[in-house]
């Protein structure tokens, strides 16, 4: 499903638009992260990706298949949390694939191990802090083995330990093989993390290039006044 | 889906009834009689030589004619004359008995305003009630009380919707009663509701023995040729019990305040 | 006043056989129309929260509309129903405890259902994008959600045993107060009160509020449980 093309797409809600014209090319491996002000479009981007925006113009090409081949797997600023213990809010999402019951309570395990939260397994997950609610999220994402997944500001109202612990976690997804595209604000994050910058602005992609480079030089005005903090940080169209 | 239907129904049916071996038989009667505590004091009488469980639905005359009518009930036992003929008439029911006989009394406030008590004959009390302006409350329920009411207004010559203290409670005698009793007014209601009646405040007894104001109970088994269903046995057997010198002497028994409120009277 | 109080209360603490006959064929009555209101409502509601065709506006307002019912004419109609000459005459069923449960079912079916349907449409909304994304299919998504707001569809259904256990109209008219029979405990303090005895009125009165009150109770506890439980 990757390299992962995406042609001219466009986004515009009743008239108002929001991603125009955009461009861009993804590969399989690595994390991309999206940059950009508020506004520009980076949250839309993921959800048109997830498939739950419908899109109003241009193509989204996986690999050579309308549709995605591999998992996808979403985690949300908020994560949707049921009235459960922290192990069936992992194990409830294992079901629609093909394992077992033993089979979903060892991965269920498995990545709650992996993610520091085995010993709250049984706790009541909406009882949880929120860096341990992103962690689940993670974990419950990780357990599906996701060849793809997108990550919505994963950090936004976390304490320096804990986005340490969900910064930590979201490498070891990515040593594993999988595809990680996310978005944030924090830019020293970005520098942390990313393989590749997307720097998203007035609805396209600005700019495209490993982080080094752009954090080095980056190429458009936008993306230079961006690092500056220069840039308003709301854009409206007139278009 | 019509099969699962039936079976919720038939279900429900099972969940009704309770595990006994005891026939039951509706009973279609009113509410002087369930109010007086009369059904209280005779069916378990009739019930302990026959084992059959008498279920009683006690409303208005008119409410009981039209349960017959619909085949709701197995037997009637109410009181009002004319309409019973006619019941039986349609094909309704089998046949009509007599049973027994209350009276009517009027009731009123004590200080008797209208001057009831002098008045003689239960015509000339309504019009001293009419004459005089008083508050009088009718059942206005289509019970066999109510068209006895309405049957005695007519005969003393008054048209009680045009008195300005006429007001129609649209139900039973007890709360007619009620409504009497705090607005101080005059009614028409049966000894034996009267008697049971708890609540009187300032009512009494005003005027009663006028042998106009009898008032004849009769039964009536439901007519099997028009809905097959009813319990056809158990309801003859209720009859000729009412009728019987047990039941009779049961009904004779019966006191109210210390009082015969029910007179029987089967014919022999 | 304070006569017929103290009657009533010597009713109570002498646990008067006629009183706890009433009282336990109410219960019987009511819960059962519960079970049954829950069966059909719950689904319906839920079935309703998610599904989407032409018209589903119109049923919802339907349904909310049929929640407050009168039940007196919910009482007309089943007895007209259940009557002999009725539709469903030939299960015999008229003026007997079942018929009342029919009737009081009529009365929480709608309810349980318009409330189902709002409590899981806003789960739905909260909780469908990511169920989509992790590939759950809509039914196993709707049991999953009923399971999720099991706490707050508890307090609709206290709320549902509520309607029944105080509604009088119905089982009156399809009842027919018999006694030992279809008298309940809003059937028997109308009828005691109209014959001007109103100590055991008073006493089945203070039973059936007490009834109310501990079902309100309930519903606080059961919320402040589940919000410190489970968040």
């Amino acid at each position: 499903m990757f390299p992962l093309r995406i042609d001219a797409l466009r986004f515009a809600p009743e008239g108002r638009v929001v991603l125009d014209e955009l461009d861009l090319v993804l590969p399989g491996e690595g994390i991309s992260v999206i940059l950009g002000p508020n506004g520009a479009g980076k949250t839309v981007l993921l959800r048109l990706l997830a498939g739950l925006l419908p899109a109003h113009g241009g193509s989204i090409v996986w690999g050579d298949a309308p549709r995605p081949a591999g998992r996808l797997a979403m985690v949300f600023q908020q994560p949707m949390l049921l009235r459960m213990s922290v192990f069936a809010n992992v194990e409830f999402a294992l079901r629609p694939q093909a394992m077992n019951a033993a089979e979903r309570r060892a991965r269920t395990t498995e990545v709650l191990e992996r993610v520091g939260l085995a010993y709250r397994a049984r706790d009541s997950a909406r009882l949880l802090s929120g860096g341990e609610r992103q962690r689940l999220a993670l974990a419950r994402a990780w357990a599906m083995r996701p060849r793809l997944l997108l990550l919505d500001e994963p950090t936004a109202s976390l304490d320096p330990s804990a986005t340490e612990a969900v910064e930590r976690i979201i490498r070891e997804i990515r040593t594993e093989g999988a595809k990680v595209l996310m978005t944030t604000h924090n830019l020293g994050q970005a520098t942390r993390l990313a393989d590749d910058i997307i720097f998203l602005a007035e609805g396209r992609v600005q700019e495209h290039e490993p982080a080094q480079r752009f954090f080095a030089h980056p190429q458009s005005p936008a993306a230079r006044a961006f690092m500056q903090g220069e840039l308003p940080w709301r854009i409206a169209f007139d278009r | 889906m019509a099969h699962s239907f039936r079976s919720l129904m038939l279900v429900l049916a099972l969940l009704a009834s309770t595990v006994h071996a005891d026939e039951t038989l509706v009973v279609a009667s009113t509410t002087s009689t369930e109010q007086s505590g009369l059904f209280g004091w005779i069916l378990p009488r009739f019930e302990q030589s026959t084992a059959i469980k008498v279920r009683v639905v006690a409303v208005g005359t008119g409410q009981a004619l039209d349960i017959g009518r619909r085949g709701d009930a197995d037997l009637l036992f109410v009181h009002d004359r004319a309409a019973e003929d006619k019941f039986v008439a349609e094909g309704y029911g089998s046949y009509r008995k007599d049973v027994m006989y209350n009276d009517f009394v009027f009731v009123g406030p004590k200080e008797d305003p209208a001057k009831t008590r002098a008045a003689g004959s239960a015509l000339n009390a309504l019009k001293a009630i009419a004459a005089s302006g008083q508050p009088f409350v009718s059942r206005g329920d289509k019970s066999g009380t109510h068209a006895a009411e309405l049957r005695l207004w007519k005969e003393a010559g008054v048209d009680p919707k045009a008195l300005a203290g006429y007001k129609e409670t649209g139900s039973g005698m007890g709360p007619t009663l009620n409504m009497a009793a705090a607005t101080n007014a005059y009614t028409l209601s049966d000894r034996a509701t009267w008697y049971a009646f708890k609540n009187r405040r300032d009512l009494d007894l005003v005027f009663a023995g006028d042998p106009v104001l009898f008032n004849p109970y009769g039964v009536i088994p439901v007519n099997p040729a028009r809905h097959p269903h009813v319990k056809k046995e158990a309801a003859e057997r209720f009859a000729q019990w009412l009728v019987s010198k047990e039941g009779q002497e049961a009904i004779a028994a019966f006191r109210a305040d210390g009082q015969q409120v029910f007179f029987p009277n089967a014919k022999k | 006043m304070t006569q017929t109080l103290v009657e009533a209360l010597s009713l109570l603490g002498s646990f008067d056989h006629r009183l706890l006959d009433i009282v336990g064929l109410s219960l019987r009555v009511s819960l059962t129309a519960l079970v049954i209101g829950t069966l059909l409502g719950l689904p319906l509601g839920a079935w309703l929260a998610v599904a989407d065709f032409r018209g589903r506006g119109a049923l919802i307002v339907a349904l909310n509309a049929l929640m407050g019912l009168p039940s007196v004419v919910v009482g007309v109609l089943v007895y007209l129903a259940l009557s002999r000459s009725g539709p469903f005459g030939s299960y015999g069923l008229l003026f007997s405890p079942a018929a009342m449960i029919v009737a009081q079912s009529v009365l929480v079916v709608p309810l349980i259902a318009a409330v189902t349907r709002q409590i899981v449409e806003d789960a739905w909304r909260d909780y469908a994008p990511e169920l989509s994304l992790i590939g759950i299919g809509r039914a196993q998504a709707v049991a999953l959600l009923l399971a999720d707001c099991r706490f707050s569809l508890s307090v609709a259904m206290l709320a549902g045993l509520g309607r029944a256990m105080s509604e009088v109209g119905a089982v009156m008219i399809v009842g027919g107060n018999i006694d030992g029979y279809t008298r309940v405990m809003t059937t028997a303090i109308a009828l005691e009160t109209s014959k001007g005895d109103l100590a055991l009125s008073i006493a089945l009165g203070i039973v059936l509020m007490a009834l109310i009150l501990g079902l309100n109770i309930a519903v606080h506890f059961i919320r402040g449980w589940a919000l410190r439980r489970y968040g």
